[in-house]
């Protein structure tokens, strides 16, 4: 079997969901960029979790959760998608060939501890790594992962390992497709009600786990390692810079990403207030990568030497009040 | 972030690739560029690695020793904790910590070997032993 969408082009992007999503809908009649993709779905948030843990770190998250992409598009650009689940593998192997046969470029959620084409050390258990799959020659699959600058491949084998993972957030094989992209987006009307629905979000979380209470919480959480083993202290902070850049965000946590969205936003509606806050946005990613140095530095401090936790915790406070100025002033671009 | 201050600080793990990185041209436009790396993000990764190694090396140790079972060995080796482990095979922590033991390890069935060597993509018999390493 070989079949290749010959009209699909690739697109490297800052984060997987985001990347597929806008490179899937741009495939289908509907350009949108991936900052468009990831601003319209109000996708910005932060969130820390200290009683869920990932390879026994606490959960520190600067987005919303999986799928709040592909959710947030349907709901505010009035895409459909068609999310397709299976418990037996050799169905929705079978379903993938098919679909891939009819010509369809179908997304796919993944484990990214199976992708045979990801370096060793970026290999963990995390299920939830969305990428493109555009076609299949004999017996493997001609993928578009978008955080890679250029497609990719995986074998049956491999691919279903990934499709199947088990565990948190297990894929069960999940695949999607579109069943209807609109032509047009109504700017006018979906931007300002996806930049209110974050700048809110952000704002007024009323737990204290999300939003800018959530940094708090984070900052508060950082004094306390000063009292706890100095070896998890380092893993701690390091996982906040793994967190902000490994993962695919752009850089800086999705505020870069989030910032080009408000900027051209800006653009097509001619909103000064959008624009300046895009400024704004660039330098809270800024002052973020100020803290990732931070912490870096005090990772590589030699053992005798102690790590300034509180001028950390102050940092990432300092980050939280220069977010809630940028949001404060989104409210009033309307 | 502006396009002159994106690093380009060849990431070795990242084998040569790039990554998007949103930052903004002479003309305070935001794209993508191609990133190499970045040292602190480096850094990071290389962390937490280096201390997967440490726990896989710690638990080899005590394979070899008689005190653990490979199973820990592997858990670490393929970048596992007892929690992930855990939600991966449906297995209660105190048996995979049970299986831990080389006594109790030693009893266990193919098929529940086959349910730790299949979400680690190794084979039972990968699975019954740890790696010669020379000393």
């Amino acid at each position: 079997m070989s079949t290749a969408n010959k009209t699909f082009i690739h697109k490297h992007a800052g984060h997987c969901e985001s990347g597929v999503m806008s490179t899937m809908l741009t495939h289908h009649g509907l350009s949108l960029s991936e900052p468009m993709a990831f601003g319209l779905s109000s996708a910005l948030n932060f969130a820390y979790l200290p009683f869920v843990k990932l390879a026994g770190m606490p959960l520190i998250a600067y987005r919303s959760i999986p799928k709040a992409i592909i959710k947030g598009l349907q709901k505010n650009i009035g895409v459909k998608m068609k999310i397709e689940t299976f418990s037996n593998q050799q169905k929705g192997q079978e379903r993938l060939d098919v679909l891939l046969e009819e010509g369809k470029i179908v997304g796919a959620q993944t484990s990214v501890f199976w992708l045979p084409y990801l370096p060793e050390e970026m290999r963990f258990h995390f299920n939830g790594h969305n990428l493109l799959v555009y076609g299949k020659e004999e017996t493997s699959y001609k993928i578009s992962d978008p955080v890679f600058e250029h497609v990719v491949e995986a074998s049956e084998q491999e691919f279903l390992k990934a499709r199947f993972a088990k565990g948190v957030m297990a894929p069960k094989g999940a695949i999607y497709y579109p069943t209807y992209v609109p032509t047009t987006i109504d700017y006018e009307n979906v931007v300002p009600k996806a930049v209110k629905t974050v700048a809110k979000r952000m704002l007024n979380t009323p737990v204290p786990i999300a939003g800018l209470k959530g940094m708090h919480y984070l900052a508060k959480a950082i004094r306390k390692l000063e009292s706890k083993d100095r070896r998890y202290a380092r893993l701690f902070l390091g996982h906040i810079v793994r967190m902000q850049e490994e993962i695919g965000t752009g850089g800086a946590g999705f505020r870069y990403i989030y910032a080009s969205f408000l900027q051209e936003s800006g653009h097509i509606l001619n909103n000064e207030v959008l624009l300046e806050s895009a400024e704004m946005m660039t330098a809270v990613g800024d002052s973020w990568r100020e803290l990732a140095l931070m912490i870096a530095k005090s990772i590589r401090s030699k053992k005798s030497e102690s790590v300034d936790f509180e001028a950390l915790a102050q940092k990432l406070e300092s980050i939280a009040d220069e977010e809630a100025v940028v949001y404060k002033k989104l409210l009033t671009a309307f | 972030m502006n396009e002159q201050e994106v690093p380009q600080d060849e990431n070795s793990i990242y084998r040569g690739q790039k990554r998007a990185v949103y930052a903004t041209g002479q003309d305070g436009e935001y794209g993508v560029v191609a990133s190499s790396g970045w040292d602190v993000e480096e850094e990071a990764t290389q962390q937490a690695v280096a201390e997967l190694e440490r726990l896989a090396d710690e638990a080899y140790e005590a394979c070899v020793s008689g005190q653990a079972s490979p199973l820990e060995f592997h858990m670490y080796d393929n970048r596992l904790d007892i929690l992930s482990l855990s939600q991966a095979t449906g297995l209660f922590q105190w048996r995979i910590k049970r299986h831990f033991r080389p006594e109790v390890f030693a009893k266990l069935s193919e098929k529940m070997l086959e349910r730790y060597s299949d979400v680690m993509g190794i084979s039972n018999d990968v699975l019954k032993t740890v790696p010669k390493r020379e000393s």
